[in-house]
């Protein structure tokens, strides 16, 4: 009967990845281990009912830190990624960059602070070298986008210099200035997480309220970050940003000074492996790799692995059911509106945030986790597929209801969302390993240990190791988008 | 040295990805020639002025008018014209014009556009022009630019008869020497001087103006005869 039938090679491979985010459950620890967490999460609830700001001049204080940081560290980020960009031709600075952006900013934040301590220069690198690695990337590919037949009328004696400005900078310059806004928003998201390492922004006011329990303050902050993300399109102009670019590094608290002792240690003595430093044999580095990769870095790499193959599959589920949310084949203008409102809060949410509410809530096992970078990634994703399926012309005797989504939509949208979710795939990697932070035994959690124990340079192995990995998950991912014929939209990352 | 003609191509060849568009090419163009390229549209016109811009870029001021007009869309007329001069200017000067225009600068390119007719235009992003509007800017960069030779590829389609003559007369007061692609077969006997004929990519006609007329070269054009 069925002669000749056969599935789409999409159909194959999300198959696969449903059936490996199923194998993968056995094995990873999923309980609720807090005492009473419901009622936890009706005191946490409770309190956006008085959000409140017990101090309105440290807030005030941490909110303009937060703000510095993010626009310092994505402005230099922005400029050096801009110069790579034109040398990304070159194979070693492709493979320099990769690296660069393979480690979260909360890992090089945990590096730098070895070097600087709290010194402000630890803050804004640790968010300008990622951030130069992906402008560079991302910045690359737009350049290479222009065709320019303005090109062909100018005379052989132009400069390079001003043939680049007249024919190609100005045709890209908008899709140049959309993506830095982008990631100004997510500087702003990385900014206020790395006060949870002790850095004077957003995030280390939040930690403090979420340890004391006063959730009331909790929301009075998570809804002033809300507020900051939301209303970005009205403040972020090039006048303001230029004036803030030049005052951003006298607000800049400091309190600490450079010790340079501190810096050629790190990098004589805290980064060069014990065996080594010790003048040990090569039998004694061997030994201590290997106990180093037995006792961490593979059982971080499987916890890691397995996590984030879990979460990216919730991902994809929820992305697919929430879309509607803000679909206009669905609800009407209201209903549209509250779903808007749900995504904008999942997606503003950091997933390092959302996991340490629900840590505190249900206790430490992979299950909050695993939640937290579903619901903020489908609340990225989730909001490009309905923006996406709301542009879909569809004809005007369509068929209602889940008729609409199973025939119509999701046949439509299902190669915007496979490339969607695989270009988040090696986020959510790099965020599954930093999570370990938090004290799930992923990657993450043996890398804050060692540096608790001031053990650097096992640090820095585990960090190599989990940045390569990301670098083949990255690469296995384009090779699935090229593979499928996904279309590789900017606007996505 | 004045006896040396500009272009000089002898059983030339082009060919995109192994697919031969133009073969056996012989072409003398002396200075002070006004030569205008008719044949169909798939015939080698666009072709040819291709080969002959790689070769006399080498060597002359060359002044091109593409066919897609090669404007850059999210630049002003004024910025798009002022483009004709880029090689006369060090780049930091460019680039300062690029962030504000230099009132000498736009009072040159005002100039060049009240030629063309398109001096209300000046500062409108180039993306909202007009077809017609969009071929004058472009007639006016390469007027603005100036030079020994004007390669212009269709460059009055999209305008009314009456500037059509306009802007070629306007070119050939500017430039001595011209190689035209035009399908308007009047136009090109009255504006120029030299006919070529193509067809799937060979010269089938090469003759001076004055010895040809209207119904003969329409034959180039239809299918039925030749």
């Amino acid at each position: 009967m069925l002669q000749g039938f056969k599935h789409s090679t999409r159909w194959h491979v999300s198959v696969w990845f449903i059936a490996s985010a199923l194998l993968c459950l056995p094995f990873a620890d999923l309980g609720i281990y807090s005492y009473d967490p419901w009622s936890e999460l009706g005191r946490l609830l409770g309190g956006v009912l008085q959000p409140t700001m017990s101090d309105w001049s440290e807030v005030a204080q941490a909110t303009i830190q937060t703000f510095a940081f993010a626009l310092l560290g994505v402005g230099i980020g922005s400029v050096c990624g801009f110069a790579l960009a034109l040398v990304f031709h070159w194979r070693w600075v492709r493979v320099l960059c990769a690296l660069l952006r393979a480690v979260h900013e909360l890992f090089w934040a945990l590096i730098l602070m070895q070097i600087f301590g709290l010194h402000p220069l630890t803050g804004l690198l640790a968010l300008a070298i990622p951030y130069t690695a992906t402008f560079a990337k991302v910045y690359a590919e737009i350049l290479e986008e222009g065709g320019a037949p303005a090109l062909a009328t100018l005379s052989p004696n132009t400069t390079a210099l001003s043939a680049f400005l007249y024919t190609r900078l100005p045709d890209l310059w908008s899709h140049i200035k959309t993506y830095t806004a982008y990631r100004m928003e997510c500087g702003l998201r990385s900014s206020a997480v790395l006060g949870f390492v002790g850095l004077p922004t957003l995030g280390y006011s939040l930690s403090s309220a979420f340890m004391q329990g006063q959730y009331a303050q909790v929301w009075g902050l998570l809804l002033l970050f809300y507020l900051l993300i939301a209303t970005m399109p009205y403040w972020l102009k090039p006048k303001f940003v230029a004036l803030s670019l030049v005052i951003a590094p006298f607000v800049i608290d400091n309190d600490q000074a450079l010790s340079m002792d501190n810096v050629v240690r790190f990098f004589t003595q805290d980064i060069i492996p014990a065996p080594i430093l010790q003048g040990g044999s090569f039998f004694e580095l061997w030994s201590w790799l290997t106990e180093l990769w037995l006792q961490q870095a593979w059982p971080g790499i499987i916890n890691t692995l397995l996590l984030s193959q879990m979460a990216l599959v919730l991902t994809g589920v929820l992305s697919l059911l929430l879309f509607p949310l803000i679909s206009r084949y669905f609800f009407k203008r209201l209903g549209r509106t509250a779903g808007h409102v749900f995504l904008v809060v999942m997606r503003s949410t950091p997933e390092y945030i959302l996991a340490f509410i629900l840590l505190l809530l249900w206790g430490p096992s992979m299950l909050p986790a695993v939640v937290a970078l579903a619901l903020h990634n489908a609340g990225i994703i989730g909001h490009l597929l309905g923006r996406y399926s709301n542009e879909l012309q569809l004809r005007a005797d369509v068929s209602r209801g889940v008729n609409t989504y199973s025939y119509e939509l999701l046949p439509r949208v299902y190669g915007q969302f496979l490339a969607f979710l695989f270009y988040r795939w090696e986020v959510i990697f790099r965020e599954t390993a930093i999570l370990g932070i938090l004290g799930i035994a992923t990657l993450g959690f043996y890398i804050d240990s060692a540096i608790q124990e001031v053990r650097i340079d096992r640090a820095m192995v585990l960090i190599l190791i989990t940045a390569l990995l990301n670098v083949v998950i990255d690469s296995f991912a384009r090779w699935l988008r090229r593979r499928l014929q996904l279309n590789s939209a900017i606007e996505v990352r | 040295m004045s006896d040396a003609p500009l272009i000089q191509l002898q059983r030339a060849q082009l060919a995109y990805q192994g697919c031969v568009v133009l073969s056996d090419i012989n072409l003398c163009v002396n200075a002070g020639e006004r030569i205008a390229l008719v044949g169909r549209s798939g015939s080698g016109k666009s072709s040819l002025l291709r080969l002959v811009h790689e070769q006399a870029a080498q060597y002359l001021a060359v002044a091109l008018v593409p066919q897609d007009e090669g404007l850059v869309n999210a630049l002003s007329v004024y910025h798009n014209v002022y483009m004709g001069q880029l090689a006369a200017h060090p780049s930091w000067y460019n680039l300062l014009n690029l962030l504000r225009p230099f009132p000498s600068r736009v009072k040159e390119v005002k100039h060049v556009l009240s030629r063309v007719k398109l001096l209300e235009k000046c500062f409108e992003p180039s993306a909202q022009l007009s077809g017609g509007q969009r071929q004058r800017t472009a007639v006016a960069r390469a007027l603005y630019q100036g030079g020994d030779l004007l390669l212009a590829d269709e460059p009055v389609s999209a305008v009314d008869e009456q500037q059509a003559q306009h802007i070629l007369t306007t070119l050939s007061e500017t430039f001595p020497s011209s190689i035209i692609a035009l399908h308007d077969t009047e136009l090109a006997l009255r504006y120029c001087d030299r006919i070529i004929g193509l067809e799937a990519g060979r010269i089938v006609l090469d003759q001076p103006s004055h010895m040809l007329s209207a119904a003969k070269l329409s034959a180039l054009y239809d299918h039925s005869s030749s």
